[in-house]
């Protein structure tokens, strides 16, 4: 029972972080057709940055500015980098994006170097937040929770509610239309860009402590969120949400449960006799987000919710 | 004599290697109500879309005095250039209502008309005004384009093939609705197949073929051309 509560808990909150991360691509990807492979990296960003605030000052400056910082990265690579590639068409900008993730990985490690960086959980939410079948549960990760909801709710609201995020959706749909209308669309490809990277900064700063902050992160990352995207589907946010929060209970589910494939022979009635008995439920999560691209993509290659195909 | 709102002097733009225009000139008058007629491919969208900015222009186009080639679609929007695309581009999830908003291009400059004496003026609009534009006719989706671009206040608008795919009671519709966008002083643009519909609300026909302008005169000059009609027109 406590597995399946803390699963549970463990699996919306994965989820969360995996929607913030994805948001952002969702939006660039849908918007200006550029595919951010360095997606992953803004996230590594927002975790390194995070911890040279808080060692310098404080969690919670951390918290306001590195988010901040990585978007205005996010934003100056697409004002002076992807716009001036955007000429050359769509695999320019992919060789683009496939650059500076290298370039952003090669940065990282030659200032914080190869190993992970001690990015400490604040001390304020350093304590077990309750107890459930005598097993305690963190702060932390009901705080990172909050944080994600109140992002979603963020955003859900400059989206739905405001002229701005009406103008985000437009172009999403229509680009060129809404330039002839009058909307300044390089200026908003730009925001939204760094927009997109603030969130992923964002997901870095909440996540960065709880999971590890090294150089790798950004390449675990990095094919996750394409699975996100494309799971859910091009132009939809809603799309990313449910395939984020499917992914991240999938694989949280599959990590706990205790089994392998000889108990499950076992269930069916056959007999385990070969090496593939030995092969736990939980050695198969990491594979769970590339099969369920595989099958969407074959299946419903337009994602859960999208509105057009790849 | 007053200067021309818009003009187009040796106008070229290549699609790849095509080379689609071949040095098109026109002029449109404040006021004035252009016809563009022309079989398909000919080359009259293209002219519209290199006007716009969509398509790379090669040659000289002035609006209002001013060079506009090179400029962004939406420079040239906010110089008071509207364009109602062949293909509609309505945004089909959001209503009636948010698409005629998101054709204010300044929110805190009151423009000619809001968004609820649009919908007055225009009562099939009105009645679905809180609906997905989606699921509009397309009448009504050509209706809402229209308006959408008139809710920025243009002072001349190009519009491409409006009466594409509708049906004759429709196309006579809008073809009212055009007369009436031109009588507020709109100078409008019309790049059109039908003939009914153009040579009733235009001042000054152009007939484009093989990328240029191969004739232009009043409707009533043209309605004795039986041989620009054949020679350009005709199928």
């Amino acid at each position: 029972m406590e597995t399946i509560v803390f699963s549970l808990l463990n699996g919306v909150i994965y989820g969360l972080l995996l929607f913030m991360l994805s948001s952002g691509l969702t939006l660039i990807f849908s918007m200006m057709g550029v595919l951010n492979f360095a997606h992953a990296s803004f996230y590594m960003l927002g975790a390194y940055f995070a911890y040279t605030i808080s060692d310098a000052s404080s969690f919670w400056l951390a918290l306001v500015f590195a988010p901040i910082l990585v978007g205005l990265v996010g934003a100056a690579v697409e004002r002076w980098g992807l716009r001036t590639v955007h000429v050359n068409g769509h695999v320019a900008e992919l060789l683009f994006t496939f650059g500076l993730a290298y370039l952003i990985d090669e940065v990282v490690k030659i200032i914080w170097g190869r190993n992970a960086v001690d990015y400490q959980i604040p001390e304020l939410l350093d304590f077990p937040l309750f107890e459930l079948f005598g097993a305690q549960y963190p702060a932390y990760r009901i705080f990172t929770l909050f944080v994600a909801l109140a992002m979603l709710v963020a955003l859900w609201f400059i989206l739905n509610r405001t002229r701005a995020g009406l103008i985000i959706q437009a172009a999403l749909s229509h680009p060129h239309m809404v330039g002839h209308l009058g909307h300044n669309v390089p200026r908003i490809f730009m925001t939204v860009f760094g927009v997109g990277c603030a969130l992923a900064g964002l997901a870095g700063v909440i996540g960065g402590n709880y999971l590890v902050t090294d150089p790798a992160m950004a390449v675990q990352m990095g094919p996750i969120v394409f699975v996100v995207v494309v799971v859910g589907g091009l132009g939809s946010l809603m799309g990313a949400f449910l395939a984020a929060m499917l992914l991240g209970l999938l694989q949280t589910f599959a990590v706990a449960i205790d089994a392998n494939f000889a108990d499950m022979f076992g269930w069916l009635g056959l007999s385990p006799t070969s090496e593939v008995g030995r092969i736990s439920i939980a050695s198969l999560a990491p594979m769970i987000p590339f099969l369920m691209l595989v099958l969407i993509l074959m299946v419903r290659p337009r994602g859960l919710l999208g509105d057009r195909e790849l | 004599m007053t200067e021309p709102m818009l003009k187009v002097s040796d106008l070229h733009a290549f699609y790849g290697k095509s080379h689609v225009l071949r040095g098109v000139n026109m002029e449109i008058m404040p006021g004035e109500v252009i016809a563009l007629l022309g079989r398909n491919g000919v080359g009259r969208s293209t002219t519209a879309k290199a006007i716009m900015g969509e398509v790379p222009p090669k040659g000289e186009i002035t609006f209002k005095g001013k060079p506009i080639s090179g400029m962004e679609s939406h420079q040239i929007a906010h110089m008071g250039l509207g364009y109602v695309p062949e293909s509609r581009d309505i945004f089909p999830t959001m209503t009636v209502r948010e698409n005629l908003i998101l054709g204010i291009k300044n929110m805190k400059v009151p423009g000619k008309y809001t968004v609820d004496q649009m919908l007055d003026m225009f009562p099939n609009l009105r009645a679905r005004a809180d609906n997905a534009a989606g699921v509009l006719s397309g009448g009504e989706k050509q209706m809402l384009t229209m308006c959408r671009t008139l809710m920025g206040d243009p002072e001349l608008i190009i519009i491409d093939e409006p009466t594409e795919g509708l049906a004759p009671k429709i196309v006579h519709q809008i073809g009212d609705m055009i007369a009436e966008i031109a009588k507020t002083g709109v100078s409008i643009l019309l790049v059109e197949q039908k003939l009914s519909i153009a040579l009733r609300i235009a001042n000054r026909v152009y007939v484009m073929g093989h990328g240029e302008i191969v004739w232009s005169g009043t409707p009533e000059d043209f309605r004795e051309r039986e041989d620009v009609r054949k020679e350009w027109l005709e199928v």
